[in-house]
């Protein structure tokens, strides 16, 4: 759900930093039952309780980006040092990494934020921080994006969504920081004071799903969905509010009809049955705004099969050819898009799903296409919903020309508009377009982009997209 | 809790000095005790209405619109006695609702009503429980005019203050007097800072105890700020020996604490749930 840029992380290697302080023992006056500590202190001055093998940097980050600085601190002369750095530093070109306890986890259920005061060698915006990241599941990875730092020391809030479900949580800290806002050169920034906190001035909790929305889904049996727009926000001592992406497992979630939907503690829908389920959520003790209501038509009929043999296809999207490299089948174009994808596949055969959709690029520029040989496109389109009599769907096809490169002054494109009674609701509709009938397609050995507009913020299905002679 | 005592008309030394009273006192008792009289109530309102109820008209009075430039202020609300801007609760409150919408010309629209020709008292104890709005322009007010502002006008009428803060910092109130020689940007204030909670999340009752050599305002029965009458004529005229009437209101915008911003969260609400008035 919360995309990454840094979290490539199929694999970390663990590096080990061993620090020996005497303070790291566990708080004895902290524990809160027979097994998990509730003692806040992750950072102060010393490294609290997390044992020795702690520290774990991401895949692809500097691994000796961090360090202890015996000579700056908040109020101390002891903190964490980060040393971002270069872009172009082949050992490694961003900072990350998480702190996770070497031992059991804590309890953190009394607390409502992890606090931190942090400065950097110069203005900076840190790209993430945050605790929950465990290696794995990351079930609680609470993150404050984008965070910026001065030269001074501040104080960080980063509240937690719903602490009564960290009650045995090992990841209490992570970072990510990169060079994107000072043009590739590295900086130092330090941390100090890592605690949790009850903070009285943070207030009014609230959570979303659908980003508040209620929003409506057609489906069929079999179908996984993930609930989009899983936010938690609170206003924080300043009366802004703070809206944050949260992990789907601080929410409960509830069906309305499980015969129809279940939903995952992380979030997945699973249509399995026709008919019609409401999923809303609780955060804790606090409803959530926004529901999802599916509407399930029951058993899905797959777009038809494409018969024609592989030579005499350029394929963008299918199950039954090998697809051309494709950059994206949702270019998430700003400002005026509203399509998000929520792509699905009923029994191995993979569909796209746009929701919300007004428009959409599919982008294979990387290399672009020769269709010269080729006499025709295809796609097979599925419009769930009502079909408004004004309803259009267009078809652009889009040439980067000769020196393959958007808006490189030799672009041409042509558009192709559909409407009733080619448009129907609720059934398969094959779209066959030959390349004479665009006459404004300059030509067709750099094809590139292939837009689709038209939408009515409804869903629209997409299979099987190629080109054909 | 302890009351902290800030005030800008406390000079440095003084409030060292306060401090370090205070710092002393934490370690042995908690609680300032202040000797009290048996305090007779004279006049209150519950708000127990049903919800969606209004306001009892044998009790108060509404001011509808801008007023003179923004009511003096440069405020940017309507005020109106709309159910949308002011209503009960069902749940024994009071709700002052403001809104961000375009209303006879203005971008926000609230609620501001009084006792203004129905009730007014010199003297007392004049006290509410409630809970304020928040965000950058939310001005919420319990306070009291002078009633004889229609014949001398303001501020030889006298004005006491005995809750506002800004939204933008909810963790503060304030409390102030104004009169001819120290109102507006020059009034007698004080304010209770709290540490580690704020005034938009939980009740808190703020009180005033007028008297004729004194004024006294407490936050949750503690005494954060006397102002006596000597402190008062070091200024100007003391002009607190006539009755005065009560006023609620959730201002928008104005030239106490600046406008709301894309970031104010709207609707905003104060939530009233009784006001009293006293007598010794």
């Amino acid at each position: 759900m919360q995309t990454n840029r840094f979290l490539k992380i199929a694999f970390v290697i663990p590096v080990a930093i061993l620090i020996f302080l005497s303070s790291c023992e566990r708080d004895v006056e902290g524990l809160s039952g027979p097994e998990f500590s509730n003692n806040p202190n992750v950072f102060t001055d010393n490294f609290i309780g997390l044992g020795s093998d702690f520290y774990f940097p991401y895949a692809g980050s500097k691994f000796t980006a961090f360090s202890v600085d015996n000579n700056e601190g908040y109020n101390s002369n002891s903190s964490i040092r980060i040393d971002v750095p270069n872009s172009n530093d082949l050992s490694g070109n961003y900072a990350g990494g998480i702190f996770r306890i070497d031992g059991p986890g804590r309890n953190l259920s009394e607390y409502n934020a992890l606090t931190l005061w942090v400065k950097a060698s110069q203005g900076v915006t840190i790209g993430e921080l945050g605790f929950g990241e465990d290696f794995y599941p990351n079930k609680y990875i609470t993150t404050l994006p984008n965070v910026s730092v001065g030269t001074n020391w501040t104080k960080v809030i980063i509240p937690i969504p719903d602490a009564s479900k960290l009650v045995e949580e090992r990841g209490v800290f992570r970072f990510a920081a990169g060079t994107q806002g000072t043009g590739g050169g590295g900086y130092t920034f330090w941390i100090d004071e890592i605690k949790f906190e009850k903070l009285g001035t943070i207030a009014h909790p609230k959570g979303t799903i659908s980003f508040g929305n209620d929003i409506t889904e057609t489906t069929f049996v079999g179908v996984n969905s993930d609930i989009e727009g899983i936010q938690y926000i609170v206003n924080m001592p300043n009366a802004i509010n703070l809206q944050i992406n949260a992990s789907p497992y601080y929410f409960n979630f509830k069906s309305s009809d499980p015969s129809v939907a279940t939903v995952s503690e992380n979030g997945i829908i699973s249509t399995v049955g026709s008919g019609t389920s409401i999923i809303t959520a609780n955060l804790g003790n606090i409803e959530t705004t926004g529901s999802v209501t599916i509407k399930s038509l029951g058993n899905f009929a797959p777009a038809p099969t494409p018969i024609l043999p592989p030579e005499r296809v350029i394929s963008i999207f299918s199950d039954t050819y090998s697809n051309v490299p494709v950059n994206y089948y949702n270019g998430y174009w700003a400002p005026w898009q509203t399509t998000v994808s929520n792509d699905f596949s009923v029994q191995g055969n993979n569909l796209l799903n746009y929701n919300l959709f007004n428009f959409v690029g599919i982008e294979f520029s990387s290399p672009t296409v020769n269709a010269t040989s080729m006499t025709n496109i295809h796609l097979d389109v599925y419009i769930p919903g009502p079909v408004a009599p004004a309803r259009e769907l267009r078809v652009i096809v889009v040439d980067f020309g000769a020196n393959g490169i958007f808006q490189g002054g030799d672009d041409t494109r042509h558009s192709t508009t559909f409407t009733a009674p080619k448009l129907v609701s609720g059934q398969w509709i094959s779209i066959d377009i030959p390349f004479s009938a665009m006459p404004t397609l300059g030509g067709r050995a750099n094809l590139a982009q292939i837009i689709l507009e038209g939408g009515d913020g409804s869903s629209l299905y997409v299979d099987n997209i190629y080109f054909y002679k | 809790m302890h009351f902290i005592f800030k005030s800008k008309s406390l000079s440095h030394g003084l409030c060292c000095i306060f401090l370090s009273m205070l710092l002393f006192s934490c370690s042995t008792d908690t609680e300032q005790k202040i000797d009290q009289p048996d305090w007779q109530l004279v006049w209150s309102d519950d708000f127990n209405g049903a919800k969606g109820g209004q306001l009892d008209k044998t009790k108060w009075t509404f001011d509808i619109g801008r007023g003179q430039n923004g009511w003096g202020n440069q405020e940017l609300q309507y005020y109106t006695d709309r159910p949308q801007n002011v209503q009960m609760d069902g749940q024994g409150n009071l709700v002052i609702t403001a809104i961000r919408e375009n209303y006879e010309g203005a971008q926000f629209t609230s609620a501001r009503f009084k006792t203004q020709g129905i009730f007014d008292q010199e003297y007392g104890k004049f006290e509410a429980r409630l809970k304020t709005p928040y965000g950058q322009g939310l001005w919420p007010a319990f306070w009291m005019l002078g009633s004889n502002i229609q014949e001398v006008g303001w501020p030889q009428c006298g004005e006491i203050d005995i809750m506002e803060l800004r939204g933008q910092v909810p963790n503060i109130a304030e409390c102030a007097l104004h009169g001819p020689g120290y109102s507006g940007a020059n009034s007698i204030t004080g304010k209770n800072i709290l540490t580690n909670s704020r005034y938009d999340d939980k009740f808190h009752v703020f009180a005033v105890v007028w008297e004729e050599s004194k004024i006294d305002f407490y936050i949750d029965n503690y005494l954060y700020r006397r102002i006596e009458k000597s402190e008062v004529e070091t200024k100007g005229q003391w002009v607190y020996d006539h009755p005065f009437f009560i006023l609620f209101n959730v201002a928008v915008g104005g030239n106490f604490l600046g406008s709301p911003n894309s970031d104010t969260p709207f609707p905003q609400q104060m939530v009233i749930d009784y006001v009293k008035v006293y007598k010794p």
